[in-house]
């Protein structure tokens, strides 16, 4: 098999030593098959054991290994090595988020917006499993499907200039589930959701940049689904001002 | 629940309604008075905005665009830097939108 | 909540640069769709004159009207034209990304509703034409 060589220029961060993270280049002799990840994976076994960063399943469905590869965001298990021309690829820490250490982000702050979003079916009263299942068309389930597939892999959060400008925007994935989960017609809890939409750090933040659906590997759109949310709460709300006593 | 009181929906909304506004109508406008008529190439009347029709027309196409403008310019403003002052800049961008709305009905008012 | 959350004082806090805009085509083209609004509301506010001229009599709207074919004002004009065209292309193009455009069972490609408002917007425009050349 065909071997060529690519410096990968990793960040390199180390907290409690470093003030700010540095750059180290690693050369590596690739087969033709190999991804960003198996690069960053044979640096760690026989270059440099210090090296961290996060993965799992190496097959685009765990979302652990997003990183900045040459500034853009990629899950690294599905970055060819082959794709890119240059002698040299940048591998940074997903944009925008707290660096715990090299290429590992704090994503604590995200787990606290994704459970503001309550993304779980929420039901006035739960039936008995007796009465069987909740009962979806094909038409129903086309409502929220499209959104179902968030791996929750922070891409589209580092595609984000909002986000990187105000880290208290709630943000495209925790938006999309809050919309996957309204549109949902087993569902009954928009009203545990409104207020965390209805903010100015909710869907109010967001300016339609769009790239957070540009860069979603699982072709989630968050983009259409916080405008849809806009327009939602938009008419919600002139419910509101003109039916003031109907509002539950 | 107590839901959230807020009126960036409003402001949204009237966005929106000015975005529809402006992408439908305004560059006929620019090209027939801004470009034709100077030109030279159509012959210029001002008898057509002595209907009311047309005034109200005209206050639809003036004062919504507005409040785009008001929404795009203070979120735009925010994100190139001048997101310290985002409240002031918000206040002022949507208060012309207001004062441009009532300058507007007076304009057309007095023709 | 007491769960396990890194040293807040060990972690690195990256900053977005002031000049985030330019590094990316896409943010750029995003700032030109936003300013747009500006560009219209400008020509919005000349129109407002306009009409302001008008109601100060025929004389005054005349000779305002004859300076707009000077070099300067048909410039702005056309590139307020150039911006608002382009605020009608992206509008339309955005549009269809919110409001998914159904047929029968099927969502159609967002293509079809964007060249759909870009038909409406252009026989709405030569309907004012008409409407302005009947009167």
């Amino acid at each position: 098999m065909s071997e060529r060589t690519v410096s990968l220029k990793v960040t390199r961060y180390r907290p409690g030593q470093d003030s700010t993270p540095t750059a180290q280049s690693y050369e590596v002799a690739y087969p033709d098959d190999w991804v960003v990840l198996d690069a960053l994976n044979f640096i760690k076994d026989h270059v440099d054991g210090t090296l961290s960063f996060r993965w799992s399943c190496r097959m685009g469905v765990c979302g652990s290994c997003g990183m900045m590869v040459n500034g853009e965001p990629r899950l690294t298990c599905s970055a060819f090595l082959r794709e890119f021309d240059s002698q040299e690829i940048r591998i940074e820490p997903l944009a925008h988020f707290p660096v715990i250490r090299d290429l590992v982000i704090d994503m604590s702050g995200f787990l606290d917006k994704l459970k503001s979003v309550s993304p779980w079916i929420i039901r006035d009263t739960e039936k008995d499993p007796s009465e069987g299942e909740y009962l979806q068309s094909p038409k129903q389930l086309d409502a929220y499907h499209p959104f179902t597939a968030c791996i929750n892999c922070l891409l589209c959060y580092s595609a984000c200039p909002i986000f990187g400008l105000e880290t208290d925007f709630i943000g495209p994935a925790a938006l999309a589930l809050a919309h996957r989960y309204n549109e949902d017609s087993r569902d009954q809890g928009s009203a545990a959701r409104w207020n965390a939409i209805n903010d100015h750090n909710g869907a109010w933040q967001c300016t339609f940049v769009g790239e957070c659906s540009v860069v979603c590997p699982k072709s989630v759109d968050p983009a259409a689904a916080i405008q849809r949310l806009k327009v939602d709460t938009a008419k919600q709300w002139v419910r509101s001002v003109l039916l003031p006593w109907g509002q539950k | 629940m107590n839901h959230r009181k807020t009126l960036e929906p409003m402001w949204w909304g009237l966005f929106s309604a000015g975005g529809v506004v402006a992408a439908f109508l305004i560059p006929i406008h620019i090209v027939l008075l801004g470009l034709a008529i100077p030109l030279g190439w159509l012959p210029g009347s001002a008898e057509i905005f002595q209907s009311w029709i047309v005034r109200l027309y005209l206050f639809v196409l003036i004062s919504l665009p507005l409040y785009h403008w008001a929404h795009r310019f203070s979120f735009t403003m925010s994100d190139l830097g001048l997101r310290p002052i985002r409240k002031p800049l918000a206040i002022l961008c949507y208060g012309s939108a207001i004062a441009g709305t009532v300058v507007t009905a007076w304009v057309l008012l007095r023709i | 909540m007491t769960r396990n959350r890194p040293d807040p004082s060990l972690l690195f806090h990256p900053r977005m640069p002031g000049n985030w805009w330019l590094r990316k085509r896409t943010y750029f083209l995003f700032i030109v769709r936003e300013f747009t609004s500006v560009f219209i509301a400008a020509y919005l506010i000349v129109f407002l004159v306009q009409l302001y001229q008008l109601g100060n009599g025929p004389g005054a709207y005349q000779a305002f009207m004859g300076q707009f074919a000077s070099p300067g004002w048909i410039g702005f004009h056309a590139v307020a034209l150039a911006f608002a065209i382009y605020h009608s292309l992206t509008w339309f193009y955005t549009t269809s990304i919110v409001i998914p455009l159904r047929i029968g069972a099927m969502v159609a490609p967002r293509y079809v509703f964007t060249l759909l408002n870009v038909a409406v917007w252009l026989a709405v425009s030569a309907a004012i034409l008409a409407i302005y050349l009947i009167w």
